[in-house]
């Protein structure tokens, strides 16, 4: 069966479902319980499982993961939400000295599977700290697993398959998508589903190769259908998962079209598209007609709302690497 | 200071019906009393009615789709026009994003913290101008920040007079559960920083109850980090008042920090974008109705013959005035350039950053018909 919601609602069915499946399963954060949380992820959730399972915290990130951590330690799976992107560095600590390294430190006696969720991206007219894509830092740091999700089909497994997972995952919900619909199939299961782990072909074509993950695969795909409109024919890969990074399709995609190009909103300066195209041309060098171009966003702070619209990559700057890459 | 006196859990100077206490202690037995002249009593009325207009038109431009969004103060007049009037023309304010009040105080054009509202900019200022720092938006970091700036005046030795400065740091109650904060505690108590912490509780983080934050009463807390808290009635302009300026004259006396917990209650929503009726229930709110600051002021100039109808005619006419003012030109804000995205990143600028920024213009003038 496969019903048609919102990334958002969708992300909220498959946390019941985790909820449903594993009573270890517990949420945490600031107003997600009789609030359903800002953006409504976890609407109802608290009613249906309880403070106990769905737990409005006190006002502190730090406090929130660092708990998390001892919750797992105690045979918990906390789901962490960080109400925005820009409020998660108060966790930050946590996240890049403790979350990420305990594994290793006790070589493997100690696992943590927590899954930290946090909206990412701009393009909702916020004010500042409530619009970055702070993805890079986390994919930087070894012991975290980092997933993006641009579906609702795909949010809706992916946060399961997060759950469930044996590692921390940083898992970023596109919030300016959180309304957009899309089939979800309810049918599959943990492990048939797509894999967690794993990028996608989203849209196939043959003349050029344009990467994006959560907020921009969207902006791609409609780059790629304005694209066609004028006769050029554009492959559209979703990242999903930018740590560990699955680039054998990616790099089988390039050996065909010669021609690739990353997009994502966080900054270009040692952003994930930077990461991407060293590999891409590291592996690809032979295939490549054109350097791998990068569409970001610009090496400055977040702007405020009325610039955002420059800031963000949008159909237009997308196209207009791709022509770049044509007229090397 | 009367040590011995009863102590009382909330200091209070103008009851919810607007009679005079005369005099009012803390839970350590210190007294506070006021004795202002009576253009003053006025002064501080017109202050409420004009910040509770002046916020009200932010709600408005918010619904009418001219600003992004809007953090309103209302109920929370008094806790902000007592703390901000008792500052002196020396002393230095850190705010959050809902000060609108205290940037008032320090007489702040009001059309100041529209820009970030508006998302025309993210509410810059000069700080040293104003003797008001930005706006902050990240819970509790400005804190550490008015701990560090009150280091560096008990540094410079300007500490120990009545021409002392002192600092007065806003925070809300959810901020107390920050680490930022404690880390404020306990860097002011140990520097012996001539800082006030200045917490409106105003009984809500978001849809987070205070009880979400805490177990004792928050004044309670600063005992611990080894200095005085006091609770204060903030909705009573006056008590505010006097608390504050006894706290903040002790600062700059070199008699280190205070936390002084307003009592208030958040009226509105938290901000344009909540919904406040899924998580408190109306007649919470009703029952706070009845302690309004503006009413409770109006209450006690009428008794006391301090003002007559004409008057309280006269400051609606005023607040009405200026706030419409205030809408003429937030509606005439212009819209940044695209290019000032590049601006001011570095003092000095970046080479990088200016190549970026050459080729984005270029890029921009490709459009035909582009804007620019
Ligand atoms: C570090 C951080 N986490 C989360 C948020 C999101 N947020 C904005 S306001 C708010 C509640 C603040 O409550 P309180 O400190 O009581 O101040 P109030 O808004 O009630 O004045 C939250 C959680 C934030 N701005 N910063």
């Amino acid at each position: 069966m496969t019903e048609t919601m919102s990334l958002g609602k969708a992300i909220n069915a498959g946390l019941r479902k985790a909820l449903d499946r594993d009573p270890k399963v517990i949420l945490m954060g600031e107003d997600i319980g009789k609030l359903g949380g800002v953006f409504r992820i976890t609407d109802g959730l608290q009613k249906d499982f309880g403070e106990d399972r769905v737990i409005d915290t006190p006002l502190a990130e730090s406090g929130i993961v660092g708990t998390a951590v001892g919750l797992a330690m105690r045979g918990y799976r906390p789901v962490c939400e960080i109400q925005f992107d820009g409020f998660v560095y108060p966790a930050y600590d946590q996240i890049v000295s403790q979350v990420a390294k305990i594994h290793f430190r006790s070589q493997g006696r100690v696992r943590l599977p927590i899954v930290i969720r946090i909206p990412f991206g701009g393009g909702i007219g916020a004010v500042e700290h409530h619009s970055e894509s702070p993805e890079a830092y986390f994919a930087h740091t070894a012991g975290l697993k980092v997933v993006a999700c641009a579906t609702a089909g795909d949010a809706y497994w992916m946060i399961q398959q997060a759950i469930a997972s044996d590692d921390p995952v940083i898992f970023f919900e596109p919030k300016r998508r959180y309304w957009d619909k899309g089939e979800v199939d309810l049918d599959s299961s943990l492990s048939e589903a797509y894999p967690l782990h794993a990028s996608r072909v989203v849209r196939p074509g043959t003349d050029a190769t344009v990467l994006a993950y959560g907020p921009m695969v969207r902006t791609a795909l409609d780059a790629a259908a304005a694209a066609a409109e004028e006769g050029r024919s554009l492959e559209v890969i979703d990242l999903r998962s930018l740590s560990p990074l699955d680039l054998d399709p990616v790099y089988g995609s390039v050996r065909r079209t010669g021609r690739c190009v990353v997009v994502h909103e966080a900054p270009g300066n040692l952003g994930l598209g930077a990461e991407i195209a060293a590999r891409v041309t590291e592996e690809c060098f032979y295939s490549l007609e054109a350097p791998v171009l990068r569409v970001a966003g610009f090496d400055t702070p977040y702007p405020p709302a009325r610039l955002e619209e420059a800031y963000l990559p949008d159909l237009d700057r997308v196209l207009d690497a791709v022509d770049r890459t044509f007229g090397w | 200071m009367a040590k011995g006196a009863p102590p009382t859990e909330l200091v209070q100077l103008l009851t919810p019906d607007g009679d005079r206490i005369e005099r009012a202690y803390d839970s350590s037995g210190t007294e506070y009393s006021i004795d202002l002249t009576d253009d003053e009593y006025r002064g501080l009325y017109r202050d409420l009615v004009v910040v509770r207009r002046l916020d009200a038109e932010g709600t408005a431009l918010q619904r009418q789709g001219e600003l992004g969004i809007w953090a309103s103060l209302l109920g929370q007049e008094a806790a902000q026009i007592g703390s901000g009037r008792a500052l002196r023309p020396q002393d230095m304010a850190f705010p959050t994003y809902r000060e609108h009040g205290v940037l008032y105080c320090r007489g702040i054009d009001p059309i100041m913290p529209f820009g970030l509202f508006r998302g025309v900019d993210h509410g810059a200022w000069d700080p040293a101008e104003l003797r008001c720092s930005m706006y902050t938006i990240v819970i509790g970091a400005q804190t550490l920040h008015a701990t560090g700036y009150a280091m560096g005046i008990a540094k410079d030795g300007k500490v120990g007079s009545d021409d002392g400065e002192a600092v007065i740091a806003y925070l809300g109650d959810g901020a107390t559960s920050q680490g930022d904060v404690s880390e404020a505690f306990v860097w002011s108590s140990v520097f012996h920083a001539p800082v006030v912490f200045f917490c409106q509780n105003n009984q809500y983080a978001i849809s987070e109850p205070i009880e979400r934050q805490t177990r004792v009463p928050l004044y309670q807390r600063s005992a611990g980090f080894g200095f005085p808290g006091v609770r204060v009635d903030g909705n009573d302009v006056l008590a505010t008042y006097a608390v504050t300026r006894t706290a903040l004259d002790n600062a700059r006396h070199g008699q280190g920090p205070t936390f002084i917990e307003a009592y208030t209650y958040r009226m509105g929503a938290h901000t344009t974008n909540d919904d406040p009726s899924r998580y408190r229930i109306a007649s919470e709110v009703e029952a706070w109705q009845a302690k309004d600051p503006i009413a409770r002021m109006r209450a006690f100039l009428t008794k006391q013959q301090l003002a007559d109808d004409d008057f309280f005619a006269e400051v609606e006419d005023e607040a009405k005035q200026v706030a419409l003012r205030l809408r003429e030109r937030v509606l005439a804000m212009p819209d940044p350039d695209p290019l000032q995205i590049f601006d001011h990143v570095y003092p000095h600028g970046s080479p990088e950053l200016d190549a970026q920024r050459d080729q984005y213009a270029k890029y921009l003038d490709s459009f035909e018909g582009s804007l620019r």
